[in-house]
């Protein structure tokens, strides 16, 4: 039996706990921005995600997102039901860890990107569609995405790592710019919500949003120095990375907002923190501090100016998945090809900036342009059919009612007045 | 018998009941409310988007009065509620054809 790194394996199981308690984080922060009368749909959609998401992983979804490659395009069907990895090993030769730890790591990413997603469709899904959604998302797009980019199999893995050699150290990729990607098809197919740029659609609960911010952030270092898949020097450069940009943004986000609207607000620091995080994601363990700073400063302005552009275009991405996850995808996917340095990771590339030259940069855009037009295609051909057959948008009654009692035979509060008492 | 109701800023209600008090009513009866005037609603700002609020939380004040008491309540109501800014809120009386106290059954002024 291969023997096991304890540092390594501990640090890895830690994460995975850390980056699921994410999409408890991420419900709680959708919830407060939503309005009351939808506010335990938006929650629930994520807590499915969490189930739905894991049977797929178990039965399927990790063999073909990590199972022996065919042709860089998608993995194999040798893991189903997770045989063949139980006293398996993966990592480099002194760093291995359980293969059963890396698969719970990943599995929490594929949880946490699908659950973003319902943030593109907040108030107006039926829940039923969306487990079928969920459903397919895993297994036609995330998966396939994944495999592309995580799946290093020494050169003959997904052709993204392997072939193309686009860097992505902890999901800039495979979770910001597919979930950005995917958003907009869902908010197009889906449509606006009644009353959308009319009526006021203000975040019922702030303190809400801002708890769910900072359990977002906690969690955070978990996906991003847990991607290291090592307790070492590696894993601290993402960690201080990913304290570095989140902060940074948080701060230019309402800096920039003060100069616009004349006041800091909260959501604006809650949205600019996650902006940050977004950001530094694939480029955490590939830019030293200062890089990790430029990028947060950058990211805050330039999420905080993307988010206003849904009401120019009038696509109804409700929580600003798209410009804030893929906004911030997208910047950190081209900030590794511009401020990568070898300095902070040997196994990384010297961007623009670091006498590389362009060839980083060009890899890294070539990546994102595939991974955002597949993501974006196959997403929209899954919400179409779903929309065609089962449908999609609820009943135009219900959604004003509020899709809580409608759904759910619940409501998210019983506080107001004295209605308890009689 | 008059009803004193009036409209007020939610942030002067303990200072309103202080005062009341301190000229001796038997009771009053508050309600959170919301509602525009000449002040019109304000603005909020979440991501940019600039939403108009157009009903904004007040305080509805009931007092139950006697007709001699009336005038000097109404003083006190008005003085506590002011602070010369927009928004102040508004007092109106009307007249009340009977109270009665619901556990004795008395009416009238005796109810007060």
């Amino acid at each position: 039996m291969d023997l096991i790194n304890a540092g390594d394996t501990a640090w890895v199981l830690a994460s995975s706990a850390l980056v699921l308690f994410m999409t408890p984080g991420l419900a709680v922060f959708y919830g407060g921005m939503v309005r009351a009368k939808s506010a335990l749909n938006m929650m629930m959609m994520s807590f499915a995600a969490i189930g739905v998401t894991t049977i797929i992983w178990v039965l399927y979804g990790y063999s073909l997102a990590f199972g022996k490659s065919n042709n860089g395009l998608i993995g194999g069907f040798e893991h189903v039901g997770l045989a063949g990895t139980l006293d398996q090993v993966v990592g480099a030769e002194g760093h291995q860890i359980p293969t059963l730890a890396f698969a719970m790591f990943q599995l929490t990413f594929a949880i946490i990107t699908v659950a973003l997603l319902s943030g593109a469709i907040a108030d107006r899904a039926k829940f039923g569609s969306w487990v079928v959604f969920v459903i397919l998302w895993i297994s036609l797009v995330y998966i396939p995405i994944c495999h592309w980019v995580f799946a290093a199999q020494n050169g003959e893995g997904g052709w993204i790592i392997d072939k193309l050699k686009a860097l992505d150290f902890a999901g800039g990729l495979v979770v910001e710019i597919n979930s950005g990607a995917a958003a907009l098809a869902l908010a197009i197919v889906l449509g606006k919500r009644e009353g959308f740029k009319k009526d006021p659609m203000r975040p019922h609960n702030m303190p809400l949003v801002l708890l769910g911010a900072g359990m977002l952030w906690f969690g955070w270092f978990g996906f991003n120095a847990g991607s290291a898949l090592s307790a070492g020097h590696l894993a601290a450069t993402a960690m201080i990375n990913t304290q570095i940009s989140t902060a940074a943004a948080a701060m230019t986000w309402i800096i920039y907002e003060k100069l616009r609207n004349g006041k800091a607000t909260t959501l604006g620091v809650a949205s600019g923190a996650i902006a940050g995080a977004v950001a530094i994601t694939p480029a955490c363990g590939y830019l030293n501090p200062l890089g990790a700073l430029a990028l947060g400063l950058v990211a805050g302005v330039a999420s905080a100016w993307a988010v206003t552009r849904k009401y120019k275009f009038g696509y109804d991405d409700s929580l600003d998945v798209v410009g804030v996850h893929g906004v911030g995808g997208l910047l950190g996917m081209l900030g590794i090809g511009l401020l990568a340095t070898l300095t902070a990771n040997a196994a990384g590339a010297n961007g623009l900036f670091f006498n590389g030259g362009a060839t980083q940069l060009n890899r890294q855009i070539i990546a994102i342009i595939v991974v955002a037009l597949f993501s974006f295609c196959a997403t929209w051909l899954i919400a179409t059919l779903i929309s065609k057959t089962i449908g999609f948008r609820v009943f135009r009654e219900d959604e004003l009612t509020g899709l809580d009692t409608t759904f759910h035979a619940e409501s998210a509060y019983d506080i107001t007045g004295n209605s308890n008492r009689y | 018998m008059k009803l004193i109701t009036a409209i007020v800023k939610p942030a002067k209600v303990d200072d309103i009941k202080v005062a009341l008090q301190a000229v001796g009513i038997a009771g009053m009866t508050v309600s959170e409310t919301r509602g525009f005037g000449r002040q019109k609603g304000h603005t909020e700002i979440y991501r940019g988007a600039e939403y108009t609020v157009d009903f904004i939380p007040k305080v509805r004040i009931e007092v139950l009065v006697d007709d001699k008491d009336l005038q000097s309540i109404v003083d006190t109501i008005v003085n506590a509620a002011n602070t010369g800014s927009i928004g102040d809120g508004k007092l109106w009386v009307t007249s009340v054809e009977q109270v009665i106290r619901i556990r004795t059954g008395e009416r009238g002024h005796d109810a007060l």
